[in-house]
This record gives C-alpha cells, structure tokens and sequence, in this order.
C-alpha cells in the first residue's frame, strides 16, 4: 500500500512538474505580497515609469502573440483555406487561454483590480484608446470561449449544444476579426498620445497600423512555432488528419509570413520617410532600430521565403522563433526602450525580479492549462462522433 | 491693490464660467478659453523660496515633507511631483545666475490625462481646474503615460486605495469658498504668479515684453503648447533651459488619437462587409466547383450509359442476325434434303414405268 502510494508521487516528480511547481509556487508568494502590499512592494514602477514589463510582455507582446487565433480562423473559414482546418483548434485554444492571461496579468497590474469592469460597465472614456483596447479584449475573449466551446462540448457529449455553437462559427470568425483588427491595432495607438515621450524613430502617426500589421507576422509564426512544440510533446494527442496536414499549414503559414513581413518592412520605411527621421538612423538609437528592422524584420522575411521555396522545415521553424523574437523586440522597443528615451539613464526603469517572477509564473500556467486541455478534449484530433464536421 | 489676480475682471469671466461643456468637443473653433481663469507665472521673479510648496501642501492636507519647506539646499536636486507633492520648485543653473521654475499640473485645455482616462476620472472644469474622480479611477495609470508634462503620480504603496495625485488648481477649495486664489498664488512674497482670465494674462504678458525689452523671450509657453494650458510661463531663459520642452507641438491629445479613434468605426463597418464578401466569393467558388463536378459526373455516367446500351443494341442485333442466318441455312438445309428426297422418289418411280409398258 505504502509502496503504491510512493510510486505514484515519484511517477509526478518529472523534470517538468518540477520546474512548473517551483515556478507556481514563486508565483503564489509573490501575489500574496503584491496584494497585502501593493504595487510598490512588488515593483520598480514609478512616477516615470507607470507601466513596466506587466503591461509590455503581458499585455502588448501577450495579445500580439495570441494572434495566431484570429488570422488562422480567417484564412480557414473566411479566405477558405480549408487545409488549415487542423491547426484552428490548437490556434483558438492558445488565443483564448493567451487573452485570459492578458487579463488575469492586468489584475496585477492595475491598482484596483477589482474595478477592471468599470469602464464597460460604470463609467466610460469613449475617448481614450484603452477605452477601446478594454472593450475589444473583453468581446473577443468572449468570442473566443464561444468558438472553442464546441471542443469542450465535444468532449462533454453535448451534441445539441455544440451543433448550435458550430452553426455560428462564421460569425463568430468574422467578429473576431473586426474585434482583432481594432485592438491590436489601438495597443499601438496607445502610445500616439504621447509623442514627446516616444523616440521618434520608434513613434509614428502609423503606429495603429504597424502593430496591426505586424500581429499577423506574430500570429502565424506562433502558429508555426506552437506547431512544432505541440508536434514534439503532445504527438501522441494528434490524428493522423492532423499529422497529414501539418506540413502543409507550415508551408502555407510561412509564405503568407513572409508576405507580411515584407509589407511591413515596407510601411516601416515609408513612416520613416514621411517623418522624415532618417537623421536619427545615425545615433544610437538609429542602430538599435535596424537591429530590430533588418535583424528581426527583413532577414525573417527573406528567411520564410526561402523556407517555403525549399521545402526547409528547420528553416520555417527557426525563423518563427526570430519572428517571435522580432515582434517581442519592437513591443519591448516601444513601451520600454525607446519610451522615455529623455530620461537620464539613472531615472530609468529596469523591472524588479518579482516582476520578472509574475511574468514567468503567467506564461507557465498557461503552459500548464494547455497541457491539460489538449491532452483531455479533442483538440489536435477530430472526435470520433464528429468526424468531417466542423 | 494686488497684482496677483485679476478678480476684478473675474465678472467677465462669467461668461467663460458659463461655457457648456459640450462647446468644448469641437476642439478647432472654439475659444472659450480665452475667458476662462488660468495663471501666469514670471520666472524673471521668482526666487525660489518653496512658499509655494509650503502653501500646497497646507491647503491640500499633504503630509509633512521629509525636508522641511525652509530648507532651501534641496533646490541643488531636479525633483518632480509626487503622490505627496502637488508642485515643486526646481533650481537652473545658468549664465546670468540662478533661475527658478515652478512646476505642477498645467491643466490643459484639452486635457491628455482626460481624454486617455478609460474611466473619464477627469474632467476639465468651467473653472479651468482639471478634476480627479478617485472614486472610478481602476488605477490603470494610463494618465500618467499620457501627460506630456510628466505630472499625475500614483500612490503605489497604497494597498486598496491607490490614487492618482495632482494639483486640482485649489478648484475644490474655491467652489466651496475656502479660497479666493490658489494656495501657491495667494502665498507668493514676490507675485511671481497672477491668476485671471487666460486672454488677459495673455494680454498682460505681452505688455511685460513690452515695457522690459530684453527681459524675456518673448513668447508665452503653454499658450499653445499640446492646444495650450491653462498654466502659462514667460521666462527670460529658453524654456527648455527650465526644464520646458519645446518640442510638444501645438495639437492636443484629443487631436493627436483622432485618427485612430475615427479608424474604429470604418474597421468596424467595413470588415464584416469585407469578409463576408470574400467569404460569400469563396463559397461559390466551392459551390460551382461542386456543381462543375456533379454535372461531369453525370455526364460521365450518361456518356457511358449510352456506350453501353449502343454495344448492347448491336451486339442483340448481330445475334439476331446470326440466328436467322442459322435459321436460313436450316431451312434452306431441310428444303434441299426434301428436294433430294423428292427426287429420289421420283427416279424410283420412273424405273417402274416400263413394266406397265410391257404388260399392254
Ligand atoms: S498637465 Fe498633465 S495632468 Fe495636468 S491637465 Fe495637463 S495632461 Fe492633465
Ligand atoms: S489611472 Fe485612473 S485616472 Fe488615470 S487613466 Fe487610469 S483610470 Fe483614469
């Protein structure tokens, strides 16, 4: 019996639980002290630096990277490109769990948490961009539950339920889209407010578009990326329908990558040449802008191509992780880096290590979360009673 | 009497006071403003003696400065406003001496930290103060990203009740009566500020320029700064020599995000058209192709329906034919045996002939 039961606990101790539990458990202490002792116990914000890396990993790299949901949803249902049926599920999932964890990251963030509501519900701010960054979040992540429902219905034997949810999926798609479009778009507009504060290389009237733009980059990378992890860890979850289309979604993600990139490129330069901020390309901060646009814009741009021309998987697959990297960067560039930039370097920010813990600790439960619904709910595979169906 | 306010003109302002709120969503034509109260600091006379600060935080119930307001060496430090310190004096160092600027909320007409609220916490008063509702603020401290002057400041040791902190311009103190100027204008020994109508202030900037050539940079700074402030400076150093930028540019916050907000509903009107037509192109693109194939199909299987009746219809028809000549060459058969026959008889019967012959 004893023997049993140790045997069990051992079969939980992988490397794996271990590091997530460590990590958790990190999590938990450090909540604990941010919610006795608020947001100055736990962090190096100041009157500078309102927002540190809980609103740009969490919030503005979170959303951008939780894009996969909305372009592979449209390009299957709206563009018909019906091949990338398999990768819907796994994109839909990852979207929903990333906007719920863009929102449980802001109950850290905001001073009173317990209000988040309010602007939709108590007061509203019609003209303030968050006001629409709040609205469209809330939305879509109510569209989101909606078009994975049907997974869980599935998985729950609720038929009747889960036709009537399948029957909507066009609109719901398209709703998505436009909710998409309007706040990845308005998380750059955010920053249009202030322009005495952003370095002008990195501000631009533009910048709604570029942020709008380069979420497609973010989220058919993460579709590549995801793909591939999913396909080493979760194999055995996934049908051989999903296994026969998998390298054509990659193939297909990383031409249409490539094309984006490219456009984006494109629209960089030409805001650069409408403010006309070429001059600044040759101080400090004119290096670390090419750095990010020819290291992490251009040269993943050229690599998809050539991916895609070549039939190269490992390429495809290393140039989604610098795209990643890429959209990371400019987020980071954007509300940390280049933000403040007339500030003197001994009044800038640089993140407490609780913050760093709470960022980690978010990322790893939605790991956490994945893992558990993909191996549960028919996610990677199709249901057997619903084969062909959806 | 007093330069430090125009009260006595303050019955013109009146009209400013009067001015609806809405008169101020059209943020090009309008000039109400021009009569609403706003103050006008000289950095020619102040002299940086931190009674300001000490008046600050008196009329608003600020807890005491870790250094007391006499002591004038912390001037040598740049500071900023704080959760606990509404406006601060900063010292600069330049040719000609010591300069002083005084710096607090500059309640801007079209404020930033108003229009980026989410909440609308702020309003922007018919008194010019620019109000903070801490009774909706979420803490969100988007206002603080927003302010171009680096003002609002947050209480980030506060556990529930986290605020963000200003200067209110004493607006609540003088709607209640309390106060008949601001508490920094009311203190000042050198009357280095002068509250009033913002056009008269403007008007009496410019006849300082006037009666001291050579003192001033003649330029009014927050006249029209971010769509201009309430708060204004004149200095005789380059502003941004006191800590003034000057590289805000004229358009307000409200003008500077209209383009993104105007995108909202154009994204919201013409996207689901949008889609949906590609959507409604690509469906009967995989309607006709379907129906392309059904037809094929079907025609397919006439082609080969039709093939195979002809073959059939020929190959009964050759049978046919090979039956009958079977049945033709049988009967042709039977009449050349009974004909063969008939002609045996015969021979048969001939031979029998002559006998009868004989007997006769
Ligand atoms: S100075 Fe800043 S805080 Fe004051 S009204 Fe203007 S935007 Fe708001
Ligand atoms: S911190 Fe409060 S006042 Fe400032 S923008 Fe957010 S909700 Fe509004």
């Amino acid at each position: 019996m004893s023997t049993e039961t140790s045997t069990d606990f051992k079969s939980y101790l992988t490397p794996f639980n271990i590091v997530t539990g460590l990590i958790i458990i990190a999590g938990l202490i450090v909540t604990v002290i941010r919610f006795t002792g608020g947001l100055g116990a736990v962090t190096n914000l100041d009157d500078n630096y309102p927002w540190g890396i809980w609103i740009s990993f969490d919030l503005l790299c979170g959303v951008a990277l939780a894009a996969g949901g909305y372009t592979t949803a449209a390009a299957c249902y709206v563009f018909g490109f019906k091949k990338y049926q398999s990768a819907v599920r796994p994109a839909v999932l990852t979207a929903f769990l990333g906007y719920a964890l863009v929102v449980l990251a802001l109950h850290y963030d905001v001073g009173r948490p317990w209000r988040l509501p309010y602007p939709i519900f108590v007061q509203q701010g019609t003209t303030s961009l968050l006001f629409e960054v709040g609205l469209c979040v809330f939305l879509y992540l109510t569209v989101l539950f909606l078009e994975f429902l049907p997974t869980l219905f599935e998985w729950k034997g609720w038929k009747k339920l889960r036709d009537v949810l399948v029957k909507m999926t066009l609109v719901l798609v398209i709703f998505g889209v436009v909710l998409s479009t309007l706040h990845q778009s308005s998380l750059g507009a955010l920053y249009t407010i202030a322009p005495s504060k952003l370095h002008p290389l990195w501000y631009s009237a533009y910048l709604p578009v570029f942020f709008f733009v380069s979420s497609i980059a973010a989220g058919l990378s993460m579709v590549i990326f995801e793909g591939t992890l999913s396909h080493k860890y979760l194999h055995r979850m996934m049908d051989s329908e999903y296994n026969r289309n998998h390298n054509d979604v990659i193939l297909g993600f990383a031409k249409g990558c490539s094309w984006v990139l490219f456009g984006y490129f494109a629209l960089k330069m030409i805001g650069l040449t409408y403010d006309n901020n070429w001059h600044y390309l040759a101080t400090g901060f004119g290096v670390w802008f090419l750095v990010e646009l020819l290291g992490f814009v251009a040269l993943p741009a050229f690599l998809f191509a050539v991916g895609a021309r070549d039939n190269n998987f490992p390429l495809i697959k290393w140039t989604a992780i610098l795209t990643v990297l890429g959209i990371v960067l400019n987020r980071f560039n954007v509300s940390l880096v280049a933000f403040n930039y007339h500030l003197p370097s001994e009044d800038r920010y640089f993140p407490h290590i609780m913050e760093i813990i709470i960022s980690v600790f978010i990322v790893t439960v939605g790991i956490v979360a994945f893992r558990f619904i993909s191996t549960r709910m028919p996610v990677f595979f199709e249901h057997p009673d619903y084969k062909g169906q959806h | 009497m007093k330069r430090r306010s125009f009260l006595g003109l303050m019955g013109a302002a009146g009209a400013g006071l009067a001015v609806p709120a809405s008169a101020r969503a059209g943020v090009k034509d309008f000039r109400g403003f021009l009569e609403t109260p706003g103050v006008l600091f000289d950095g020619t006379r102040c002299i940086g003696c931190r009674k300001c600060e000490l008046a600050c935080n008196q009329v608003n119930n600020l807890p005491e400065p870790e250094v007391p307001f006499d002591n004038l060496e912390i001037l040598d430090s740049r500071r900023r406003t704080d959760a606990s310190t509404f406006t601060v004096v900063n010292k600069f160092e330049t040719a000609n001496g010591p300069v002083y600027r005084k710096n607090q909320c500059n309640h801007c007409l079209e404020p930033a930290c108003a229009s980026s609220c989410f909440v609308a916490a702020f309003r922007k008063n018919t008194d010019s103060a620019v109000d903070y509702d801490d009774s909706v603020c979420v803490g969100c401290r988007y206002c603080m990203i927003a302010c171009p002057f680096e003002i609002p400041t947050y209480e980030y040791h506060k556990v529930l009740t986290p605020r963000v902190m200003k200067c209110t311009l004493c607006g609540p103190q003088m709607r209640a009566g309390e106060l008949r100027l601001p508490g920094c204008v009311e203190i000042c020994p050198v009357e280095a500020m002068i509250y009033g109508p913002r056009n008269e202030l403007i008007n009496l900037a410019n006849r300082r320029f006037k009666q001291f050539p050579g003192r001033y940079v003649e330029r009014i700074y927050g006249e029209h700064e971010m769509g201009g402030t309430s708060w204004m400076y004149i200095s005789g150093t380059p502003f941004r020599q006191v800590g003034l930028r000057e590289d805000l540019g004229t358009k307000s916050a409200p003008e500077l995000t209209a383009g993104a907000l105007a995108a909202v509903p154009v994204v919201v009107a013409v996207w689901p058209v949008l889609l949906g037509g590609i959507y409604a192109i690509n469906k009967r693109k995989e309607k006709i192709a379907a129906q392309e194939q059904k037809q094929a199909v079907a025609a397919a299987v006439a082609k080969t329906k039709e093939e195979a009746e002809e073959k059939l219809a020929t190959s009964l028809s050759k049978a046919e034919e090979a039956a009958n000549r079977r049945v033709d060459n049988e009967v042709k058969k039977a009449v050349k045996e009974a004909l063969a026959k008939k002609e045996e008889e015969l021979k048969a019967a001939d031979a029998s002939k002559p006998d009868e012959e004989e007997g006769k």
